[in-house]
Parts: structure tokens; sequence; C-alpha cells
């Protein structure tokens, strides 16, 4: 396109951080409050969209150098591995554990391995979407 | 490592194996070693657990340390065990025989991470005691079904996949409903738990309305009469190692999904199910035996076979008595090999004529004897002759018929076992010994390699037929299992009031 898009690209400057950041705060409040890992991964993986709609392709792919298929297999090795703690542990699969720990800055926090789970989800999503996105864009 | 969770060694060891391979994709070498590895250890874990289901009783884990009914609980008993070893196996030669036979732009495009994954599907189905993670592992299998049946993009791969998803989208939509419905009438999902308030309830006429919904649904799986339309074509599309792998297992699902819901979810109103399921299962088995003779494709000749193994399955889970069980679960382990072995050996025979049409066929016994005898065994291994594998299984389901009273169906089976020799017997008249048909130059290494794991197959299949007092002991225990579901109740909700 040979049109000046300032307005977008500044604006995409300062919005993709919002999503992201937002994605982020849903993926953690995923536990007590409406989110979790598949919301966040879909808000993420739109942060990602903005980016496409306002660079083209290969832009995007010299800021964000990310094989997207890989990001899929480390997610599901993530949420894999968090399944089998119980399997170590002598327990039944899928057991999840969690402690109150004695956070600097953040105080009493409850920690949890459901967190690592839902990890695994968040990058299974936004690879998966990503990837989507790409082989379709990507064709000519 | 605790044995707690052995039920679940089958279905996460592929898993892993797969993610592994989704890593580099293209290299070559790297996926036929991990691939390797991956089946060799789900296989050993498979039969790791038949072992031990025989010697201490059936394995439950219920995820995430929950009791029973409200976590998702996984059975590994001795019918589902059997199922998962069977499938294990017959995977594993499909990958060994796919190394020479699929091309490298299919391998190139995770084509062995998605065989593991179809894997981690189908023992995921036939292990769970969840009717909604049952779903959930139908979808996974289907899924990578969808993958295999488009990957390579050919022209008619496309056509055909694009029916087999339309087909499958449908069944699976019927199934979320059908699950829905059932929910709403007793309130839970985990299989033992709905048996037991099915039998309080004494199975109302509103719950045998939702059996046939999911009967329905394993139905468009299984291809039974008359929603079998879909099969034939979609599964003559890909190529033949991806078909061995659906004649072989995706059939087989729907199969072990109607015998577990009318044997331990419905098992009330025989009167009306089991005649339904009779008179389908006979249904099947003519709409394959008239297919398998009209057609002269290789190909279509053996897919119309799993038409009438699959009716003859469904006819003796129809008859509800120890021995049609027995007979039942023996044979489709039996039916598992013999059909994988004989896509394999037909494989062979369009790799080395270059045709899947019968009446260009000719000759083959002058120039590959040990392919042709192997391919004779396997005939008489699937009709049912004595001392191989089909005999026994067909023949506990005869006797379970005649003993039930139902002499005009067990006649009809008997008969269909004529038709499968006819059937067979054709391919091999026409095609080998018949005077010199199209040949293509095959190099000799190629031919040799596709040849090893088909014999060794077919050879399993001889084996499983003359030892069959090893695998006897495991295939009473399931019958015993399915004449009554309380079992079943019993050990999954253990301490559960």
């Amino acid at each position: 396109m040979n049109q000046n898009n300032v307005i977008l690209n500044t604006l995409t400057y300062v919005v993709f951080f919002m999503i992201f950041l937002f994605s982020i705060h849903i993926f953690l409040a995923g536990h007590f409050a409406p989110g979790g890992g598949f919301v966040g991964g879909l808000l993420m993986a739109s942060g990602l969209l903005l980016l496409y709609v306002t660079f083209d392709l290969e832009t995007v792919r010299k800021m964000l150098p990310i094989n997207y298929s890989i990001l899929v297999a480390i997610g599901l090795l993530f949420a894999l591995g968090t399944a089998s703690i119980g399997l170590v542990a002598g327990d039944a699969f899928f057991t999840h554990y969690f402690n109150h720990f004695q956070l600097p800055l953040l105080g009493d926090s409850e920690l949890h391995t459901a967190m690592l789970f839902d990890t695994g989800v968040y990058l299974v999503v936004v690879g998966v979407t990503m990837m989507i996105i790409e082989s379709i864009g990507g064709d000519q | 490592m605790n044995s707690m969770n052995s039920a679940v060694f089958p279905i996460i060891v592929p898993l892993f194996f797969a993610i592994l391979l989704m890593f580099a994709p293209t290299q070559r070498v790297y996926q036929k070693i991990v691939a390797t590895i991956g089946i060799l250890s789900t296989l050993s874990m498979s039969v790791f657990v038949l072992q031990k289901v025989h010697t201490d009783g059936a394995q439950v884990v219920t995820f995430g340390s929950w009791q029973a009914p409200f976590g998702i609980t996984m059975v590994a008993d001795s019918i589902s065990t059997l199922f998962v070893t069977a499938a294990s196996l017959v995977t594993l030669f499909i990958i060994w025989y796919s190394f020479t036979a699929i091309d490298r732009e299919r391998e190139g495009n995770y084509y062995y991470a998605v065989v593991l994954l179809m894997l981690v599907g189908v023992n995921g189905a036939f292990t769970t005691g969840d009717l909604f993670n049952l779903f959930v592992f139908f979808e996974v299998f289907l899924m990578a079904s969808y993958l295999l049946s488009v990957l390579g993009g050919t022209k008619q791969q496309l056509k055909e996949s694009l029916k087999y998803m339309f087909i499958n989208v449908f069944a699976s939509a019927l199934f979320v409903i059908g699950v829905a419905m059932l929910y709403a009438v007793v309130g839970t999902l985990n299989m033992a738990d709905i048996s037991v308030r099915v039998t309080q309830l004494e199975q109302p006429a509103i719950v045998t309305a939702i059996s046939v919904v999911l009967f329905i649904v394993f139905a468009f799986k299984a291809a039974l009469f008359p929603f079998f339309f879909w099969l034939p074509s979609a599964y003559s599309a890909p190529p033949i190692p991806i078909m061995a792998l659906f004649g072989a297992l995706l059939t087989k699902v729907g199969v072990y999904s109607i015998l577990r819901t009318y044997t331990l979810l419905f098992p009330l109103d025989t009167t009306f199910t089991h005649t339904l399921l009779m008179i389908l299962g006979i249904a099947t088995m003519v709409v394959g035996c008239i297919g398998a003779l009209a057609s002269w494709n290789v190909v279509k000749i053996i897919i119309y076979n799993i038409f009438i193994a699959v009716g003859l399955l469904i006819y003796s889970i129809s008859l509800f008595n120890e021995e049609s069980f027995a007979g039942m679960l023996y044979y489709t382990v039996h039916d598992m090999l013999i059909k994988a072995a004989l896509f394999l050996l037909v494989g062979l025979l369009v790799y080395v004529t270059g045709t899947q049409q019968l009446r260009q066929m000719g000759g083959i016994l002058t120039r590959y004897p040990t392919f042709a005898w192997t391919f004779f065994i396997a005939i008489l291994c699937i009709a049912g002759i004595p001392p191989f594998s089909g005999f026994i299984g067909k023949m506990l389901i005869v006797k379970g018929g005649f003993a039930s009273g139902h002499i005009a169906g067990s006649i009809w089976v008997l008969f269909s076992s004529l038709i499968v020799l006819w059937s067979m017997i054709r391919i091999f008249i026409y095609a080998f010994w018949s005077k010199e048909g199209r040949f293509e130059t095959v190099p000799k290494p190629t031919y040799v390699k596709m040849l090893v794991p088909t014999v060794t197959l077919v050879a399993l299949c001889v084996a499983y037929g003359i030892f069959s007092s090893v695998v006897w002991p495991y295939v009473q225990d399931g019958a015993k299992l399915l004449m009554d579901p309380t079992l079943y109740s019993q050990f999954v909700l253990k301490g559960v009031k």
C-alpha cells in the first residue's frame, strides 16, 4: 500500500502494548475471575494480528522471529509436563499442587501448578492462531 | 514411579513422542528414529498394562486425585487394554511400512506426528471412562484422520476428505446433543455412574431414545447400514498406509463404543435395542458382501470386507451371551491385525502392478512367489480356516448365535465367510495365477523393504490363531466383565455410595 498510514502506525505502537498487557492480565486472573489461558492467548494473537494489519508480513517476521509451530510444541510440552508432575510425585495423573509464598513486592501469594498448564494452553492458542493467519495470509 | 497411573501410559507416551516430532518436521532421519522409539515404547507400555490388568485386576485412575464420579476416570480393563495393545501393534507395522511407502513430501509435513496423535486418540477412546472425554478423544483421532486423509493434496484426496469431514462434523454434533440429553436425564457423565443411575431409574423410554441417538453417532463412525455411504470413497482416496490405519482402527472405535454403550450404559431394554443391533449388523454384512463381490478394484474389495467384519461384530454384540462376547473380543483383535495386513498386501500389489484394476493384473505367482504365498495365507486367515486366526472368533459367535436361538443370523454369518473367501480368492486367481498381466519395473530393495513388515504382520496373524491359548485368558476376563456391568461400576466407584 502506498498510502501513508501515520495514524494507524502510531496508534499501533501504543495499542499493541496495551493489548499485550491486558492479555497477560486476563491470563493471570484466570483462577479467581473470568479469563485464563485460552482467552489470554486469543487476545495476544489479536494483538499480533494488529501488527500484521499495520505492517506487512515480512516486517512483522523481522520484528518477532518466532517459529509458531515450535511454539505450539513447547506449549504442549508445558501442558503434558505439568500433568505429569503427579506421575513423579506418586499421585494420580493431572494432580495439581499449590502453596502460599511470601514474594517480594507482591506479599502473600498463592502459586498453583495449574498456571503452568495454562501457560501451555496460552502458548498453543497463540501458536495455532498465528500459524493459521500466517499460512493463509502468506499465500500468494 | 508408582503404578496407579498405568492406565494412562499408552496415551501419554505417543503424545510425548508426537510433540517431540513437531520440533523438526523436515529432518527425515530424526522423524523416523523418534517415531520408531515412540511406537515401540507405546507398544511395550500397552503390553505392560495388559499384563498388569490380568494379574492385579482393572487399572483405574481418576485425574487430579478427585473422587471417581467427579473427576475424569480412565479405566483399563481387559477389554480396553486388549484393544489398546492391538491398536499399538497395528500402528507399529504401519509406521514400519510407511518408511518406504510414504513419499518425502508427506513425511516432511508432520506425517509421523499425526499418526502418533491418531493413536493417542484411539487409545484414549478405548481407555476412557467418561462419556464427554470419549467425545474429546473421538475428536482427537478424527482431527488427525482429517489431516491424514488430506495430506499430500491430490485432487481426489481433497474431494473425499471434504465429504469425510462433513459427515464426521455432523456425527460429532449429534454426539454432543446425545450427551447433553443424557446429562439432562441422569445428571452425570461418568460411565460407571451413568450405568448405576440408569439401572436405578430402570431405563425409562427417554433413556432408550437417547441410546439410539448415541447409537446413530457410533454407527456413523463404524459405518453401519444405513450410515455407511461415506466410507468406500473416503477410504480409497489416501495412500495405502493411511488407508490401512483407517481400515484397521477407526471403525473399530465405533464398534467398541457401541459395545460399551449397550453392555454398560443401557443394558436393560434389550428386546428393542438388541433387535435393532441385530438387524443393522446383518444388513451391514449384506452390503459388504454385495460390494466385495461387485467390485473389480482390489482396494475396494478390501474396503467392503471391512463392512462384513463390522456387521459381524455388531451382530455378535446383539447376541448378548458370554460366548458371543468372547468371540467378539477375539475377532476384533484378529480383524485389526488382518485388515491392516491385507491393506499392506494390496498396497504392495498395486505397487508392483501399477494398477488397482484386478482385470489388468496377472502372473504375480511366478515373479513374486513369497509375496503370493503370503497373500494366500492372509486369505486363509481372513476367511477363518481352522488353524488360522479368523476361526475361533467366528466359531464362538456362531455358537453363541445358535445358543440364543438365532439360527438364520448365524447361518448368514457362515455364508458371509464363504463370500469373504470368494471375494479374496478371486484376487488370488486373477492377479496371481492367470496369464502375465501388467507390471511396473520396481527396484528390488524397495520391494523387499515393503515386503518384510507385511510378511511379519501376516506371520503374527497366523501366530495369533495358532497360539490362541495365550490370548484366551484375557478374552475370557473381558467377556465376564461384559456380561456383568455392575463389576465395572464397582471397581470404578470404589468407596463411593
